[in-house]
């Protein structure tokens, strides 16, 4: 393990004189699958300005100076912020005492005192459990599943007690639902994480009222929606794309700040197609429309989901009433997946409108096998030659 | 949880990721030359044997189940007869136990003519739960399981109360959304009860986590601790053990309390488990511990009170009682019990001992309740609750965007646009539906 590193172009080996017999390595001879250049993705601001710019932030975070961190230090630095300013903020789950195995947590347990930040058994459903428990009696839990492959022995914490505990207390609800109650969890691919430390499992959560489900991409974002969540009366399940935990570095307000939650952000306009996507592939999207517009002179319009559920159905619709065309991209399974239901909701609503099939670039119907990762997550090529194809049609 | 998760390389990259920051216990995790006892991390105080000797469950005493009067009402030792009760408090938790027995009877009775779509009896446990709740502080949170109506009648529902959740109408506070028997109440302290068993446990142990802090945090408050109830069958359930675990660990002010019956649905204890029943496990998980006659409300009271004060000494601890008894009636309306156990059986537990003619017994014996008395007081009870039930019975339902209303905080886009489809449906199809019944018809469902 200690031979390798990640950079940014994913992870990599460093050892010398040797042949790299990793996992999954780049083809050398790749014009389109060519990895993400974090440093100058438009994805990620690169200067302060850019970060302060944001319309959706608070006066202060615009007023204030902006640094540049990678996405852990950004989660850091939201629950930082929650624990600073409400006495009612715990921070609990497996190993997040000493730093969380993912940094996310580091130093928090010495500023903030074991009272508020602390260790918890081994046990996820004890922990959504206790979270509940906590939230009802008027704490804003935020609890830590250590990835999100291991949230199912939760799930029914989650379900049928976190997502309906507001709709069941009726007229009690004030004093009995789970708000400020936040559920955290690294998900996806990571380059060699295979069965379970690679899934992203949030079409199961959007599947349940009552929960909302949010994923961000970057920094900036994880900052402002992770203190969105914090103050969401909703239960909120919080999915960190793990890869991206140091390989997405950008300039990040240094204030508090909040980015809605159930809001779409268009990343970037276009008239041809619109790509809607989340979390990672986001990156891989931008990759793949950068090649395809210079390839076919289109325009191609990006938007993050950000939050997936209970999600931004308005702004995708009026991109692709605009657009005629549409490409739900994620990393997990196709089948039942989030992009069935954005292109079940594209059909019913932009029927008139629609010039092509919309697409679905995603996982395969299969599990995350340790040396066929790059084959079964969306990459360059593949939604380039979904553009390509969607353009022709 | 994995087995790979320690040896993640974000992890063992991290400069920080080391043990050093981790508190220490032992100054060292090195055996000392000659010791005797064990030095290993995870079990500090252990002494070394060269006995190879297993230990045996069957060799050990069931644990004791304490108790205070006898099945005939008799005071066993007499220098433990109860001098903090009042009997005007007697009489209170006599009456409440009563009560909910009336009402069990009509309310089963009800459902067998299909006046309402479930129930749930608690005959032969009416002492866990008001004897337990009698010891608690009115402020002190419960999380119930179901057949805890006692909980509900010692802290102030009223006949209506019950029957507006029963009857699913206008003024049940579950607005029409949760089945018959699931009560709850933030005014009571009690959190409305779910389903699935014993998802509330762990959930008791985050509440008494906050309640902890919130006593810290207000020490010249009343100091609460939360109480948790469930059968012997959920405590089965991993999020049983998830609870005790948690609570042991991080020291919360919770008291567990079981009610064990003898069955789960049709389940006897002997294919439940193989231990000393729940009471031994609470040891195992470092918990304080103690097994009640459940039949028995003095002791159920004494036990709890006695509970109660201890988890919350030296900013608290859990507690567990198991609390014994035998579930006389069928589980629910949907069980005929006479199909895995003898009638014989359950005439015999009903004859032979239960807490409400036990406690009867003591009161006759001490003068202050009489066959008189008895009568009157069932008078009361039952038409208080039937002039309930009718009243219940005729409200109307909850308005219908109650079934949209409440998933989130606000109604969502989604859903707004989903109600507008259901009114539009049952405006075009209006034989289809009777929509009279709820409260504001149709109009409700205007966004």
């Amino acid at each position: 393990m200690s031979t390798r590193t990640a950079t940014r172009s994913g992870w990599v080996s460093i050892f010398k004189c040797q042949r790299s017999r990793l996992y999954s390595t780049l083809s050398p001879n790749a014009r389109l699958n060519t990895p993400t250049d974090f440093e100058a993705t438009s994805l990620l601001h690169h200067n302060s300005r850019a970060a302060l710019a944001s319309t959706e932030l608070s006066s202060d975070a615009r007023n204030g100076t902006a640094t540049r961190l990678n996405l852990f230090q950004a989660i850091n630095s939201a629950l930082s912020h929650a624990l600073r300013t409400d006495p009612r903020v715990l921070l609990f789950g497996e190993d997040v005492a000493f730093g969380g195995v993912f940094r996310c947590s580091m130093n928090l347990a010495s500023e903030f005192g074991d009272d508020r930040v602390f260790n918890t058994p081994l046990t996820e459903q004890g922990i959504v459990g206790f979270a509940i428990g906590a939230a009802f009696e008027g704490m804003r839990p935020v609890a830590e599943v250590q990835f999100a492959d291991y949230v199912y022995p939760a799930f029914d914490q989650l379900v049928n007690e976190a997502a309906k505990a507001r709709f069941r207390a009726g007229v009690n609800a004030k004093g009995q639902s789970c708000g400020g109650l936040v559920v955290r969890m690294p998900c996806g691919g990571v380059g060699h994480g295979a069965l379970y430390h690679s899934q992203s499992p949030e079409s199961l959560f959007t599947h349940i009222p009552g929960l909302r489900v949010v994923m961000p991409r970057g920094p900036a974002q994880a900052k402002g929606l992770l203190l969105a969540a914090i103050a969401s009366n909703d239960p909120v399940v919080f999915m960190e794309p793990k890869i991206l935990y140091r390989a997405a570095v950008e300039y990040v307000p240094a204030e508090a700040y909040e980015i809605p939650l159930s809001k779409a952000e268009i990343v970037k306009p276009g008239k041809d197609i619109t790509i809607i996507s989340y979390g990672t592939p986001l990156y891989t999207c931008a990759n793949a429309i950068e090649k395809a517009e210079a390839d076919f002179g289109c325009q191609i319009e990006l938007i993050d989901l950000r939050t997936i559920y209970p999600w931004d159905r308005p702004t995708i619709i009026e991109s692709v009433k605009r657009t005629g065309k549409a490409i739900v991209v994620h990393e997990s399974m196709t089948n039942s997946g989030v992009g069935a239901e954005v292109a079940a909701t594209i059909q019913e609503t932009c029927f008139l409108n629609l010039e092509a099939p919309v697409a679905r670039v995603c996982g395969w119907s299969t599990h995350m096998g340790l040396i066929y990762e790059r084959f079964n997550i969306p990459d360059v090529t593949r939604i380039y030659d979904a553009i390509k194809t969607t353009l022709d049609y | 949880m994995s087995l790979l998760k320690s040896t993640s390389p974000v992890a063992l990259r991290s400069p920080q990721c080391s043990f050093r920051s981790v508190t220490k216990r032992w100054n060292s995790v090195s055996q000392r030359p000659g010791s005797d006892r064990v030095r290993f991390p995870g079990a500090i105080d252990s002494k070394f044997t060269s006995n190879l000797d297993f230990t045996r469950p069957s060799n050990k005493k069931a644990m004791p189940t304490y108790r205070i009067l006898d099945q005939d009402g008799v005071i066993v030792d007499k220098s433990r007869e109860p001098s903090d009760i009042s009997n005007d408090h007697l009489i209170k938790m006599y009456k409440d136990m009563l009560s909910v027995s009336i009402m069990d009877l009509i309310m089963f009775d009800a459902q067998r003519q299909g006046r309402i779509s479930f129930y749930m009896v608690s005959a032969g446990e009416e002492g866990i739960a008001v004897g337990s709740t009698s010891a608690l502080d009115p402020s002190d949170p419960i999380f119930a399981q179901y057949r805890e109506t006692g909980i509900f009648k010692y802290r102030g529902f009223t006949p209506a109360d019950f029957m507006n959740q029963l009857y699913a109408n206008k003024h049940d506070p579950g607005l029409g959304r949760n089945m018959p028997v699931h009560y709850g109440s933030t005014k009571y302290h009690v959190h409305t009860i779910s389903s699935p068993l014993a998802t509330q446990i762990p959930q008791a142990s985050g509440a008494a986590y906050a309640v902890k802090m919130q006593n810290a945090m207000n020490p010249k408050d009343t100091q609460r601790c939360v109480a948790c109830y469930f059968g012997e069958g959920a405590a089965s359930e991993g999020d049983f053990h998830a609870a005790l675990n948690i609570a042991a660990t991080r020291k919360c002010p919770v008291i567990f309390i079981c009610r064990n019956n003898g069955y789960a649905i049709s389940t006897p204890t002997l294919e439940q488990y193989r231990g000393d029943g729940i009471a031994s496990r609470g040891v195992g998980y470092g918990i304080d511990t103690i097994r009640v006659d459940g039949n028995d409300i003095l002791a159920v009271r004494e036990v709890t009170k006695e509970a109660r004060r201890m988890c919350l000494e030296g900013g608290g601890k859990p507690i567990l009682i198991e609390a014994m008894s035998y579930r006389v009636s069928h589980h629910s309306t949907s069980d005929d019990s006479f199909a895995y156990r003898a009638k014989v059986e359950v005439e015999d537990w009903k004859r032979r001992d239960n807490p409400i003619t036990r406690l009867r017994k003591w009161m006759e014996g001490k003068g202050i309740w009489d066959e008189e008395k008895e009568k009157e007081a069932r008078s009361v009870l039952k038409k208080e609750i039937l002039a309930a039930f009718k009243q219940a019975e005729k409200e109307k339902r909850p308005a219908l965007r109650n079934m949209m209303e409440g998933v989130y905080e606000e109604l969502t886009e989604e859903q707004k646009e989903q109600m507008e489809k259901l009114r539009s449906i049952i405006e075009k199809y209006p034989d289809e539906y009777d929509v009279s019944e709820y409260e504001g018809g149709l109009d409700s469902l205007k966004n």
